[in-house]
């Protein structure tokens, strides 16, 4: 799995691609903690468009993540899903973090005023 | 039911076999033709018991996962992930959606909610000291048919 981390100061995105269990998602989690913890980014996105591969190892890193977060007072919602992601999201009721068109719309308009 | 092809295989419980058994498992489906979203189901639940045989089981060393597989002329898969780990206590509560010894390591207690969502069947069998093994079955859809 490769994990790139693309953004600024006030929120970055961690794109995830590839197969996400228990052995790669140790380094994931070592790389956006390191981000995390440096800039202290409101907001961090997670995108899973590109996971060709989750089991519950996806769901324990990204609570992780919340928790890490919310620490400093910032926050994680998840970005674009791909099928197999959704998949376990929805099991662990984890929906409401996942981003809706409408707010993606309304975070491009921020960025741009 | 009829068996009528089987599989059994050995690996070190090392974390980079989780992905090495998965793909295992689908490869020995893919004979009778699952969908996309079959394997997918498989894959997810195999990962699931392979991984907790890894982090619980044999949380305190080395150790050895066995899975047999089998396909039934009705077109069920079986598969049954075995370890000589721990074992489990209260099998039971370990199957309540959330529960996990282990929240220090981010296990979000899920694993075995996802192999009952992702399969048609599942048995737990543990015993404490002994190790834990896990029978999953799994109809596939014959397409052709
Ligand atoms: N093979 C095993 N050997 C020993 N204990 C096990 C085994 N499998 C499961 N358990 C126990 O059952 C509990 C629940 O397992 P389950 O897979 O549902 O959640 P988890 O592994 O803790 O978290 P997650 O799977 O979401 O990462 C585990 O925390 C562990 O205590
Ligand atoms: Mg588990």
């Amino acid at each position: 799995m490769t994990v790139e981390i693309l953004g600024g100061e006030n929120y970055i995105t961690a794109v995830l691609c590839g197969e996400l269990d228990h052995h790669t998602a140790a380094a994931a989690r070592e790389i956006i903690d390191a981000r995390l913890e440096r800039g202290t980014p409101a907001l961090c996105i997670i995108d899973m468009a590109g996971i060709s591969f989750m089991d519950s190892s996806g769901i324990g890193l990204i609570l992780g993540r919340k928790r890490v977060a919310e620490g400093y007072g910032g926050r994680v919602m998840i970005k674009n899903p791909s099928r197999c992601a959704e998949k376990v999201i929805k099991l662990s009721g984890l929906q409401s973090m996942v981003l809706t068109e409408k707010q993606e719309k309304s975070m491009k308009k921020e960025q741009k005023k | 039911m009829k068996t009528i092809n089987s599989l059994k295989m050995t690996f070190p419980a090392l974390s980079r076999n989780e992905a090495v058994i998965r793909s295992c498992v689908a490869a020995f489906a893919a004979q009778v033709d699952p969908t996309i979203e079959e394997i997918s189901d498989i894959r997810s639940a195999v990962s699931e018991a392979v991984t907790n045989s890894i982090v619980h089981g044999y949380k305190d060393g080395a150790g050895e996962i066995a899975v047999t597989l089998k396909l039934t002329e009705d077109n069920c898969l079986y598969i049954k992930i075995s370890d000589k780990g721990c074992g489990i206590e209260d099998v039971e509560k370990a199957m309540e959606p959330l529960f996990t010894t282990a929240p220090e390591g981010e296990r979000a207690g899920l694993g075995f909610a996802v192999m009952e969502a992702f399969t048609d069947d599942l048995k737990v069998r543990s015993a404490v000291g002994k190790g834990t093994s896990v029978t999953m079955k799994k109809k596939i859809s014959s397409r052709y048919e």
